[in-house]
């Protein structure tokens, strides 16, 4: 293990890990449920469109669902067996809303498909080609995020380090851990497929230093690998550690700008779970239908990691996992900071799925009165993005949301610190979300209202051209009736001319010689 | 005394010419305060305020003939943030404007539209399709929810509905937690 | 299976604004003994008197503002405030003057304010200032230290007597207060410098111990133990503290080194009066002092120059109070002024 100089981040918490007890286990695996739920927005993105349709057969592994954008990915089955229906059903979501998925009924065959060819050897492909392997086989980010990878292979050139993110700092998830003891070579050579899609020049592998099994088992892949490009480093374990731009900064002393991303300062950040499916999708054809789940808290009774497939509901998971206990009162998707409550175990694993914990009563935060504001300062200080809290709270309680960006309120990483320093017990990180959400709803309003404006002038300008116009009609039809009545007295006065010449002569004849005819 | 004034008018001379001179070379187009309060008005051109459309009332707010608290569909928000704009203290909606509703959307029954176009003179945006004697839709990402277009309708068959909440648009709530201090 | 919902994040936040509260009393209690050692039982009649009218100040503010009783009479916060007023006040004080300050502090400088966490000022040292304007005399007659002043055999009041001064403001008997009170070292230095005397005379006097006032420099001693507790136990930060001495001692530094004749050390200062008091308990009132680091560097620095400051020309002989008061105004334009520099954000 080399040990460079490394950099600390501002603030953060030392937590306690709470990951012993499900990492006494290997990595367990569980029956094909008889159904599967697959939500067509797994990843952050446009939602994918379906290209199955209810009763086609598809097999385990076939594409489903196709990405609508460029920030999307595919979905695919994940057993065989028949597409029942394509609706909504409630996903896993802080919002417990229901979204469109598409509902499989298995078959308990297991029936591969085999659309992708499996490759011993990449070193022919270009990156491109690399790159479209991973987006067919719907690889997204699975430390939690599920950024699609394929978008993120294509985030520029001359990138000088890659980094991949073992450093699982939020309580209870432990399925990279695991992961990293049983699979490091999968790890590693997603590792170098990755530094080949990019021509990256050297991979640094962050681990927290209060994982030794794993940081053993990877630091002998290495040695078995045999790459000088790739390296481990161990890295003090403080929540959140694992935040991207926590990391780098760990490792590299240098600060993501704000609303930029890593590769404007040459660094690309992946999960390791990230990489290992990387390595499926490229060595196997093997598309992204199963990940790790952490199945934790004392509401389960065997606490352990599952390679579960995608789709299958939380019930069965902890049911594999020894079922409840007594104890079971909260459903969490996620780590106990950052992660969500859930109102139902009927929901299924996703792609973004990391973690499941089934908490007691006494294991989480009771309910206690919230107190003024004492202007401790601690949010600050433990902040990792150097945010004032309680400023922030202060304009977001009171709906006085402008000026919120001048706090950066959009640097906030979510990540609960706060929340947990405040001795007032304030709800800081949900004021944040909220926050967060109104000012992007207002300026989609904003967007919304500008169109209408438009929209309306548009109108507006119209109907002036139209009555405009009419106007100039009348007056047309008006001057080529003046006309008109005009052409008329001169007809008229010409009839009469006539008239008085016919007379005139009529006259005339009267009194003149006598005509032919007399 | 001659002195005095001599100094006194040469004094408001310079004064005056100093003033007509920024008044030609400053000169700003239009009225910016206008375009600055439409600008935070939601142009739902609905009317509520009683005035024909958000310009009109953004026109009447600054010449300071109406208050800032008559835009229902802009809520606690827009008056919020015409207090600042305008530098004055935010109040509550006026009741006579009307009541803040979520945001609708209006929904044609199809099958019992006449294709009378009465509904689509009356809207403000044209987001309303149709002609004569055909069916007529809402095209319901330009339907600003105004609700001009219900009354014109001779069967009836406009409705005002909510907008569905999907993952995108959703919002994490208000904390609903009240401060120990508020609670008794 | 159905589930509660429930917050995120999950994880019970490790303090509460009553475990705060209590630690900062749990931490004046050695200062509180040096202070019974030296001055007698007096300052425990004081913190009683203090504590009850300030709590029943609190509740009847709560009551008439229609707010839970409950959360806030159980916070300790004004519990904190009466403790903080009775240390600054002398031991021999009438229960009326104490309740006075207390009721001050809890109702006008706090509740009218919205209560904890939104008055700008530190309420025991609002306290405090109006009856140092209002009762000069009382509150600047202090027992002598018992503490072995040599040629001065102090007499004291026992516990009863002491007692029945707090309740009647009448002396026993035969006791006059020539006998039983002299000025406290920072007076005296001062008196005794504006009548031409050097530092060094004065400091050979009975009154004074081996850096401060004799007696004062321990109470300021265990004040300053109590003080590390609270950084130990993260309930304060360095900064107020360390900009606090550093404010006071730099300056009285230089004076001492210029001028040794007319001003005391830095020692001396530091353990004389309320110093030390103010660095880690009175400064550090996170409601009034300033939030972000570097605001706190400038805020404690900024009280330490303005003890200093009174102390050398000013026209009290200890000027804690004051200092603090005046630097709680400024906090508004300190933290708009030291923002600390968000992450990815050129500073």
């Amino acid at each position: 293990m080399k040990q460079p100089g490394l950099w600390r981040f501002h603030g953060g918490l030392k937590l306690d890990a709470r990951t012993a007890r499900a990492t006494g286990d290997q990595i367990g695996t569980i029956p094909v449920p008889p159904q599967l739920v697959l939500p067509l927005s797994q990843h952050v993105g446009q939602p994918a469109e379906p290209i199955v349709v209810p009763g086609e057969r598809v097999l385990c592994g076939q594409p489903i669902a196709r990405p609508s954008g460029y920030v999307g990915a595919k979905v695919h089955a994940s057993s065989s067996g028949t597409v029942v229906e394509i609706a909504n059903h409630p996903v896993p979501h802080p919002s417990g809303l229901a979204a469109p998925c598409i509902v499989i009924e298995t078959d308990g065959l297991d029936e591969r498909w085999t659309g992708y060819e499996p490759l011993s050897d990449y070193a022919a492909l270009t990156g491109p080609e690399l790159r479209a392997r991973v987006r067919a086989a719907g690889v997204v980010g699975l430390g939690g995020a599920a950024f699609p990878t394929a978008v993120k292979l294509g985030a520029g050139s001359g990138l000088k380090l890659l980094i991949l993110n073992g450093a699982e700092c939020e309580p209870y998830i432990c399925c990279d851990e695991l992961l990293l003891r049983e699979r490091a070579a999968e790890v590693l050579a997603g590792a170098q497929i990755l530094l080949q899609a990019l021509a990256i020049p050297r991979c640094v592998i962050a681990i927290e230093n209060d994982k030794p099994l794993a940081l053993e088992a990877l630091e002998l892949a290495i040695a078995r690998a045999a790459d000088p490009r790739l390296e481990v480093v161990s890295v003090p374990a403080v929540y959140p550690e694992g935040g991207e731009r926590q990391l780098i900064k760990v490792l590299t002393g240098e600060e993501v700008p704000a609303r930029g991303l890593p590769p404007d300062i040459g660094y690309l950040c992946h999960n390791v779970g990230t990489a290992a499916a990387v390595a499926r999708a490229v060595l196997q054809g093997e598309p992204l239908i199963s990940r790790i789940v952490t199945v934790t808290g004392d509401g389960v009774a065997g606490p352990r990691n599952v390679d579960v497939r995608l789709g299958t509901p939380i019930s069965a998971l902890v049911q594999a996992c020894g079922g409840y206990t007594g104890e079971a009162a909260h459903l969490l998707m996620g780590g106990a900071m950052m992660g969500f409550p859930l109102a139902d175990d009927s929901l299924p694993v996703i792609k973004g799925t990391n973690c499941i914990v089934v908490a007691s009563r006494e294991e989480i935060r009771p309910r206690a009165p919230v107190m003024p504001c004492i202007r401790c300062g601690e949010c600050a200080e433990v902040c990792p993005a150097q945010l004032l809290p309680q400023q922030l709270y202060w304009h977001a309680r009171s709906d006085d949301l402008e000026p919120l960006d001048d706090y950066h309120l959009f640097d906030c990483i979510e990540c609960g610190c706060c929340d947990l320093a405040c001795p007032s017990q304030i709800p800081l990180t949900q004021y944040f979300r909220y926050a967060k959400t109104e000012l992007w709803a207002r300026q989609h309003d904003r967007v919304r209202s500008d169109l209408a404006r438009e929209r309306f002038e548009a109108r507006r300008d119209r109907l002036e051209a139209e009555q405009a116009a009419r106007k100039q009609r009348l007056e047309e039809k008006a001057r080529a009736a003046d006309e008109a009545r005009g052409d008329e007295q001169a007809r008229k006065a010409m009839i009469d001319a006539a008239l008085e010449r016919v007379q005139a002569r009529r006259d005339a004849g009267a009194s003149g010689p006598p005509g032919k005819d007399e | 005394m001659i002195a005095a004034v001599a100094v006194i008018a040469g004094i408001a001379l310079l004064f005056g010419l100093a003033l007509g001179f920024a008044a030609v070379r400053f000169r700003t187009e239009g009225d910016p305060v206008v375009d600055r309060i439409d600008a935070l008005l939601p142009q739902t051109q609905c009317g509520q305020c009683s005035f024909a459309g958000c310009r009109p009332y953004a026109e009447a707010i600054a010449a300071g003939t109406a208050d800032i608290n008559r835009c229902p569909p802009g809520g606690e928000a827009t008056i919020r943030a015409l207090a600042d704009l305008l530098e004055r203290d935010p109040k509550p909606l006026d009741p006579e404007s009307g009541e803040i509703k979520p945001r609708t959307v209006a929904v044609i029954d199809e099958p019992l539209c006449i294709g009378c176009t009465l509904c689509i003179q009356a809207c403000p945006v044209d987001a309303i399709l149709g002609a004569g004697k055909q069916m007529h839709t809402v095209i319901a990402s330009e339907c600003t929810g105004c609700e001009l277009c219900v009354a014109p309708c001779p069967v009836d068959c406009i409705a005002m509905v909510e907008e569905p909440v999907t993952l995108k648009t959703w919002k994490w709530p208000r904390p609903a937690e009240p401060l120990a201090a508020e609670r008794r | 299976m159905r589930f509660e919902l429930t917050r995120p994040p999950h994880l019970r936040p490790a303090r509460s604004v009553t475990r705060v509260m209590g630690e900062v009393l749990l931490a004046l209690v050695p200062a509180t003994i040096a202070w019974v050692w030296f001055f007698g039982p007096g300052i425990l009649y004081n913190m009683a008197v203090a504590t009850l009218v300030a709590v029943a100040c609190e509740a009847g503010a709560l009551r008439l503002r229609d707010r839970a009783l409950h959360p806030h009479l159980a916070d300790l916060s004004a519990v904190v405030t009466a403790v903080l007023l009775a240390f600054c006040l002398p031991p021999l004080t009438p229960w009326w003057i104490t309740a006075t300050g207390a009721a001050f502090a809890i109702l006008f400088a706090k509740q009218l304010y919205g209560g904890l966490g939104y008055n700008p000022f530190n309420p025991a040292m609002a306290g405090y200032v109006v009856l140092l304007i209002s009762f000069p005399e009382q509150l600047t007659r202090w027992p002598w230290p018992q503490a072995g002043l040599g040629e001065i055999t102090p007499v004291a009041l026992g516990a009863w007597e002491t007692l029945r001064f707090t309740l009647t403001g009448a002396l026993p008997a035969g006791v006059s207060w020539d006998a039983l009170s002299g000025a406290t070292p920072l007076d005296d230095l001062r008196t005794r410098l504006s009548l031409a005397a050097t530092v060094e005379q004065v400091r050979a006097g009975p009154l004074y111990g081996l850096v401060g006032g004799r007696g004062w420099e321990w109470i300021a001693l265990w004040t300053g133990v109590g003080g590390l507790y609270l950084l130990w136990r993260r309930v304060i930060r360095w900064q107020i503290p360390l900009a606090v001495i550093a404010g006071l001692c730099l300056p009285a530094t230089l004076a001492w080194l210029l001028a040794p004749a007319t001003f005391p050390p830095p020692t001396f200062h530091l353990f004389s009066g309320a110093a030390l008091l103010c660095a880690f308990f009175i400064a550090t009132d996170p409601v009034s002092a300033a939030t972000s680091p570097a605001g706190r560097l400038v805020y404690g620095f900024g009280i330490g120059a303005l003890i200093f400051i009174i102390r050398s020309w000013g026209g009290y002989p200890d000027g804690v109070a004051f200092a603090v008061l005046l630097l709680n105004m400024a906090v508004p334009a300190i933290d708009h002024f030291t923002r600390p520099r968000t992450y990815g954000h050129a500073g």
